[in-house]
């Protein structure tokens, strides 16, 4: 209920605003979450990126009806597979006898993860990302079996543990041990695969903004991943988008989990070191 | 040169009217796409031998999976058809502001016309990095590609696009 009357006098102010400013500026949808939490959807692009001056959520893109989803925690149907993680996080599975709560108390203690994620792990050797840490911790600490990358209770946890971190800025490293990840996730961002031969770069660097026939096309950011898409009616990871696009090319796609993917995933999360985490958004 | 002669035939009957009803396609000499010759990104030599159908031509325009052309340009002739992209530049006046053989040669391969263009080449068949089974995600099964329109299906085309004057 309280929250129901304070949206509505937050609408009321906000036409009030707006009704004095729409003839001065182009409208730009700002993203507030529960009234509350507020999202940086477009800023300066970061240093390393050379053709874009301003990055954009995926958020800014899409229609009124679609955003609106995102605005409120009881709109968003990402949070019924936060809540089911949320009994995950504290139930013992495997033979250590474990639950996640065992170890790392409730799932705040994982605020910061989803912004730095994928990061290099210096006893593996190897930038890691979120569904590998989580499986490092069922097999090696709990001797439990480790979950599918697309299975649901990995894209519910991983939305958990992503939520913890919404409203903080995307900062991946870049340099250091996993520049060579970032350069082969860069590399791939620019090459034009399949019959289509198209690249990342057509669609969301030089045509973001533009249509492709019923398509609005936007700069193909992951901050707000897992996204719950509502085409697929579930949470998806950056992977099962990066997939899509590349089969659409007429290309022969790369797997989700794939060493290919995981470079790509670096590489296209630093593009949007600035933009707020978002996860789970939700998009079309 | 015997290809030559056949295609001279060809048109000789397709201009009769009688090329579609008497060969059909298949005897109907073909350019394949390794044997079409690019001045300067033109193409003066027809694909299929057979003169272009306009309607024909504007189907392969808006379908999906065929040229779907709209996907990437709009044209003010095809605006009962929904959803054109803005990729490219609106193909309005294509016709005026193009020769046939240009057009022809833009069709088949854009990037003999426009270097590093975003427009697929559509009468391509190799070159690719790792060209896929159609829309499946899976590898190709063939070292070379069905390419993406027929030979006859760019002269539609083609003789759609000149029909676009302002
Ligand atoms: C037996 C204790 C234990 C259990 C049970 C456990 N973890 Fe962990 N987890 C750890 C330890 C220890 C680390 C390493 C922390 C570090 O390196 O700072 C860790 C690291 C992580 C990390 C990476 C953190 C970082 O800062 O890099 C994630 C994510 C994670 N765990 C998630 C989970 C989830 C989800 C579960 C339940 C499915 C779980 N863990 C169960 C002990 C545990
Ligand atoms: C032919 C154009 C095209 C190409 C090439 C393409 N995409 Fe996309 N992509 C789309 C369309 C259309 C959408 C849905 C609308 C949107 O968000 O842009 C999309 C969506 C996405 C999204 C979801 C964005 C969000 O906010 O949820 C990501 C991420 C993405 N693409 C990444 C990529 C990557 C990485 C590549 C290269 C491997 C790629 N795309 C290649 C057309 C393309
Ligand atoms: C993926 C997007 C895309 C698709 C699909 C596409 N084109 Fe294009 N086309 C372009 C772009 C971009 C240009 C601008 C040339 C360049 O690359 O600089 C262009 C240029 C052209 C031109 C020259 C435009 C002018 O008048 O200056 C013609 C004609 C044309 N396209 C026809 C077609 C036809 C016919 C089809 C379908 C068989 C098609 N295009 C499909 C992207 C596309």
């Amino acid at each position: 209920m309280r929250s129901i009357s304070l949206r509505i006098l937050a609408s009321v102010t906000a036409l009030a605003v707006m009704g004095s400013l729409s003839a001065m500026a182009e409208e730009l949808p700002e993203l507030v979450i529960n009234e509350d939490i507020e999202m940086v959807t477009r800023t300066k692009a970061p240093a390393h990126l050379e053709n874009l001056d301003e990055i954009r959520s995926g958020w800014t893109f899409r229609t009124k009806e679609t955003q609106a989803f995102q605005m409120d925690d009881f709109d968003n149907p990402g949070m019924i597979f936060v809540d089911q993680a949320l009994d995950t996080w504290e139930t013992v599975d495997g033979a250590a006898g474990k639950s996640c709560a065992s170890c790392h108390e409730g799932p705040e203690s994982m605020a910061g993860m989803r912004a730095s994620m994928p990061k290099w792990n210096d006893d593996a050797g190897a930038v890691w990302t979120m569904e590998m840490y989580i499986n490092d911790c069922r097999e090696n600490r709990m001797q439990a079996d480790a979950w599918g990358w697309k299975s649901q209770p990995m894209l519910n946890m991983n939305a958990l543990i992503s939520l913890q971190s919404r409203g903080m800025p995307v900062d991946v490293k870049i340099d250091g041990p996993a520049q060579s990840t970032w350069e082969k996730g860069k590399e791939m961002y620019y090459t034009r695969y399949g019959q289509l031969e198209l690249s990342c770069a057509n669609c969301h660097e030089q045509n973001y903004d533009n249509y492709i026939r019923a398509d609005h096309l936007s700069q193909g950011q992951i901050n707000g991943f897992p996204v719950y898409r509502l085409k697929q009616a579930n949470l998806i990871t950056s992977h099962n988008r990066f997939r899509g696009c590349i089969r659409d090319t007429r290309a022969e796609t790369f797997s989700e989990g794939s060493p290919e993917f995981i470079a790509l995933e670096l590489y296209v999360s630093s593009r949007g070191n600035g933009l707020s985490v978002e996860a789970p958004s939700v998009r079309n | 040169m015997r290809y030559g002669k056949l295609r001279a035939g060809a048109t000789a009957l397709a201009a009769a009217g009688l090329g579609a009803a008497f060969f059909g396609s298949a005897l109907a000499a073909e350019l394949a796409p390794q044997q079409v010759v690019y001045d300067e990104g033109k193409v003066s030599e027809s694909l299929s031998g057979v003169p272009g159908d306009v309607e024909a031509g504007r189907k392969v325009m808006i379908t999906r999976g065929q040229g779907n052309c709209i996907a990437c340009h709009e044209v003010t002739a095809l605006k009962e058809v929904p959803f054109h992209g803005e990729v490219g530049p609106t193909l309005d006046g294509a016709g005026e502001r193009w020769s046939e053989a240009e057009l022809r040669g833009i069709v088949a391969n854009s990037k003999m016309t426009f270097e590093d263009s975003m427009m697929p080449s559509f009468y391509k068949v190799s070159g690719y990095i790792r060209p896929g089974n159609a829309f499946t995600g899976k590898a190709a099964k063939t070292a070379e590609l069905p390419p993406l329109l027929t030979a006859q299906q760019i002269e539609d085309v083609v003789a759609y696009l000149l029909t676009l004057k302002e």
